[in-house]
């Protein structure tokens, strides 16, 4: 086995361009179609032409404003509570624990059977409701008026990561689906008081079983090294003692439920400070070290560019100068989540072309915003869900405690297929198994994607050129190549010349193969 | 809680910077910037005539930490019994190694335990590292980078990288883009190179495009889109769009061979659960002469904080899918005459607290034993079991260093440069026969 002892692959060139640091406001007459597409890519799952134009003409501010400030719409409820059922996994009551005790004791075969098998039943409905749900959240990502406000549900829901594996009870899980929404763009403190509360949570890492004699670690251990400072801002003393300030913090049924019984009352210390502090102590703790701010503005920062710093190159130190203002914007707001993103979505920064194309799409933003930029149907929302959880991203599950890694993690040999084929399924109805019923009573319509060229430059939508540009600057978040528009142009050939509405699907089904278009 | 293939946020960052690629060939796929990783001598490892001789690495991931005490039993020491009242296994279930052995395995490994017994299974006891990090995330890195930092390529992906580079001598599987092989739905850090990319899947027949299927005129225009080459200037100005053609190229080619392995049924009956299945699709493949030499698998459900049960329980029936798919897999290896060709490494993040937690479960621990099998192994019991009283803050001291049997395997099983690949000088265990 030999290596080549120098690695020739190792660059000598000039260092690359790098974006611009500049968080100054990008001017009014900047903001092209260009940069309202870049802004909805990321700040939203995409948005049909008529909706970049929009923005693209109301200007930055505004367009920003109509973003972030979700409460101004009220046109879309926030709840689906009517229609999932709050008590399936509820807990045997204390005669019924009575009689199942005494059913044992007595050796009664029968009666122990018969609550073992009530629970399987209610194990097997909440399975059903948590694919109800999923499904339900996935519909909203599809229709809802405020993108941003789903997908920082999206962003909270992968940083304060549960799953339905370990909880196994969906009504938590969608409880702390609300939560997320109504903070979604509110304060990262009430965040972070609220999920020491939250039963998901509690049960996900297992503090309901954190005692004054047997405390558990897990949560205190997580909350700092994953939901809030980051590894090496925190000591090992500091979970120790962190998990004491958690002891008690559990749930009954489905609310929160503070056992003084079982909370250590002892002196504590956390982060430099003492006392007999409890959960709320532990995380004011948190709440004053510097490091949360930069933690929580770096997690902010990657998931809206896919950009991380590092010293090493002057394009990561860039990243890291931005990064810091941003904490600062945080801590002088108080952990006001708005600010931060009014800043950033705002700024020369963000738009600098090198930041635009660069970042992978989620699952969810590759299914959601397929629909909602090609404006296919929305088929079968099982078939969506299933395939989401085959590109690595299944609701209510996250792989683990840290969330989804998101980038390039999503790719694989195999998932580039499946997101491929998902929108395959979305513009004609087929699965690798066959035809969906769908694929007949409701076929695609390219009318409406192509109104607004047909607006611009009528006759257009007869033009293979025209067409082919037109598509690939909707669909793309970069600027497509000369070899790409040829090999869409001699398919239009290939398959007769005129563009039919078979053809514009053809096109779309090819154009969602291209590698370029997983970027956003 | 289910650990799949976790990547800490650190380790996240650096490779999704650290991966440039400025080769001589730029309009390439990754498979074929990659050269020989031959043997390039007869091995004599195959029983039946026509079958490849070259070497196959099976790893099988244990994710969420598997309570290494109650897999392989102490059964003899007080200690284990006083330390674990609700969980532990009653020394007259224990399946005891051999008359005189002093530790046994959980009764569901009876599968694993015939391994033993015909010779295939060698036991490496403690296997740890120093310093042992507690957070499933930050050990697994260790594990999968062997490295103390967890920051930098996999492992096995260093091997690859390390194969591809200065060999003129480009073989088969370096061209089919698949030396190794993931079953899931992520790659593991441990296959991720600087440059090697794992294929992976989660199962074959998801393994295609359904566009084919729409009309004729699109199958030259989508084989002209994946087989597009990466230019200079996508290659420095986009490293994300270089990224996702080489992904779309090898995804390409590795898609009609794999799906033309599955098509076989295996030789014989595997048991119905998650890891056979697995361990059932990596028989297909090697069956079908699949030029691959790492296969990796992952089974979860390892993190059992509350009511993991002893004799039976939820840790039981992982052990019996462990055991049992094990125990299948080298069935079929042997029907074949391939089992020479393959061997299987088994490993978790990390082990569990001695003493059990007050929800009849564990926390999480430290060192705990790997297992190596197949008929090139050194069968039996290597390095010693950790003292059950002379512990670190309540928990096992190793004593073995898990990367002394990763140089076993690169050194003596894959014939790599251990040293070149783990960075550091490990003197290999000595857990595999020498020629």
């Amino acid at each position: 086995m030999t290596q080549a002892q120098a690695e020739p692959r190792e660059p000598r060139r000039p260092e690359p361009r790098v974006p611009t640091a500049s968080l100054r406001p990008i001017a009014d007459d900047a903001f092209t179609y260009d940069h309202a597409k870049h802004l909805l890519n990321r700040a939203g799952f995409g948005g049909t032409p008529q909706q970049i134009r929009a923005l693209a003409d109301w200007g930055p501010e505004k367009a920003v404003d109509h973003l972030l400030n979700t409460e101004a719409i009220t046109t879309y409820p926030d709840n689906g509570a009517e229609s999932f059922a709050a008590d399936i996994m509820r807990p045997l009551t204390q005669r019924e624990q009575q009689q199942y005790r005494e059913a044992l004791r007595s050796g009664d075969e029968d009666a122990a059977a018969r609550f073992r098998q009530r629970r399987q039943q209610m194990q097997r409905s909440d399975r059903e409701q948590i694919r109800d749900m999923q499904q339900w959240w996935l519909a909203r990502m599809i229709e809802t008026p405020k993108p941003l406000e789903e997908k920082m549900t999206l962003f909270w829901h992968s940083h304060f990561a549960s799953g339905y594996r370990k909880v196994e009870n969906s009504i938590h899980l969608y409880m702390q689906n609300r939560m997320f929404r109504e903070l979604a763009l509110g304060n990262f403190g009430d965040l972070l008081f609220r999920i020491i509360r939250d039963p998901a949570m509690l049960k996900y890492l297992d503090n309901d079983t954190n005692r004054a004699r047997s405390p558990n670690e897990n949560l205190a251990r997580e909350i700092m090294e994953l939901f809030s400072l980051g590894e090496g801002s925190y000591s090992e003393n500091d979970i120790k003692n962190g998990a004491k300030a958690l002891t008690g913090y559990t749930y009954e049924g489905n609310d929160f439920y503070f056992n003084d019984d079982q909370h250590d009352a002892t002196i504590k210390r956390v982060l430099g400070k003492q006392g007999n502090l409890d959960g709320d102590g532990f995380v004011r703790a948190i709440l004053e070290q510097p490091a949360c701010a930069q933690y929580i503005s770096q997690k902010l920062y990657r998931h809206f560019t896919g950009e991380f710093p590092e010293e090493r190159s002057e394009h990561g130190r860039v990243t890291l100068r931005v990064i810091r203002q941003l904490a600062s914007t945080m801590r002088k707001a108080r952990y006001s989540i708005k600010p931060v993103l009014k800043q950033l979505f705002l700024s020369e920064h963000f738009y600098d072309p090198i930041l635009r194309a660069n970042s992978i799409k989620s699952p969810a933003e590759l299914v959601v915003g397929a629909v909602r930029t090609l404006n296919t149907p929305v088929r079968d929302l099982t078939v969506l869900n299933d395939a989401m959880g085959l590109m690595g991203q299944t609701l209510f599950q996250p792989p683990n405690v840290a969330g989804w890694s998101g980038e390039r993690t999503w790719i694989n040999t195999s998932t580039i297929y499946v997101r491929q084929n998902a929108v395959t399924y979305l513009l004609t109805g087929r699965t690798p198994a066959g035809l969906d019923a769908t694929a007949a009573t409701d076929p695609y319509d390219p009318a409406p994607l192509l109104d607004d060229l047909e607006k611009s430059d009528p006759g257009a939508q007869r033009d293979p050129d025209k067409v082919v540009r037109y598509l690939l600057n909707v669909t793309l978040a970069g600027t497509p190549s000369q070899t790409r528009i040829n090999t869409l142009k001699t398919f239009i050939d290939n398959a007769g010349g005129r563009v039919t509405k078979g053809v514009i699907t053809g096109l779309l089904a090819l154009i969602a193969a291209l590698p370029e278009y997983q970027l956003k | 809680m289910d650990l799949h293939n976790a990547h800490s946020y650190t380790r996240r960052a650096f490779l999704a910077r650290g991966v440039t690629l400025a080769s001589a060939s730029l309009t390439v796929p990754y498979f074929i910037q990659k050269s020989a990783l031959a043997m390039t001598r007869p091995l004599g490892l195959s029983s039946q005539a026509g079958v490849p001789e070259d070497r196959v690495l099976v790893v099988v991931q244990l994710g969420g930490g598997n309570d290494g005490l109650n897999t392989l039993i102490p059964f003899a020491d007080d200690a284990y019994y006083n330390a674990r009242p609700g969980i532990a296994i009653p020394r007259d279930q224990v399946l005891r190694l051999s008359r005189n052995s002093d530790v046994g395995l959980h009764p569901s490994l009876d599968g694993l335990k015939s391994l033993y017994d015909d010779g295939l299974a060698a036991i490496v006891q403690g296997a740890g590292y120093p310093n042992p990090n507690r957070s499933h995330f930050a050990s697994m890195d260790i594990w999968h980078t062997a490295d103390s930092s967890g920051v930098g390529e996999g492992w096995l992906g260093k091997y690859f990288d390390a194969q591809c580079h200065g060999n003129p001598d480009a073989d088969k599987a370096a061209l089919e883009g698949h030396a190794g092989i993931t079953i899931g739905r992520e790659a593991p850090s441990a296959m991720i190179g600087r440059e090697y990319k794992p294929v992976s899947f989660e199962t074959a027949d998801l393994f295609r495009w359904t566009g084919r299927e729409l009309h004729d005129a699109l199958n030259q225009p989508y084989d002209d889109i994946v087989h597009t080459e990466v230019d200079q200037e996508i290659e420095e100005m986009s490293p994300e769009h270089a990224f996702l053609m080489r992904t779309a190229m090898d995804a390409r080619v590795a898609s009609d061979k794999i799906r033309n392995a599955m098509d076989q049924r295996p030789l014989v009956n595997y048991p119905g659960n998650g890891l056979a299945r697995q361990l059932a699709m990596v028989g297909s493949m090697i069956r079908a002469g699949l030029e691959t030499r790492v296969y990796y698998v992952t089974l979860g459900g390892f993190d059992t904080h509350r009511g993991q049960g002893g004799v039976n329980g939820s840790h039981s029936n992982l052990m019996n899918q462990v055991g049992s798919s094990l125990r299948a897999f080298y069935n079929d290896l042997q029907a074949q005459g391939n089992d020479g060709r393959v061997m299987t490494m088994m490993f978790s993040e990390f082990g569990r607290r001695v003493g059990q937690n007050a929800s009849n479960g564990t926390d999480h621990g430290t060192a705990a034993p790997m297992f190596l099998m197949g008929p090139m192994v050194n069968p039996g019991l290597h390095s010693r079991y950790p003292s059950l009283t002379d512990l670190d803050q309540g928990d096992l001291k190793h004593t073995i260093d898990f990367r002394t049997v990763y140089a076993a395997a690169l050194e003596n099983w894959l014939g790599a440069d251990a040293k070149k690949v783990l960075d550091k000088p490990y003197k290999p265990a000595n857990v595999i026969k020498r020629a």
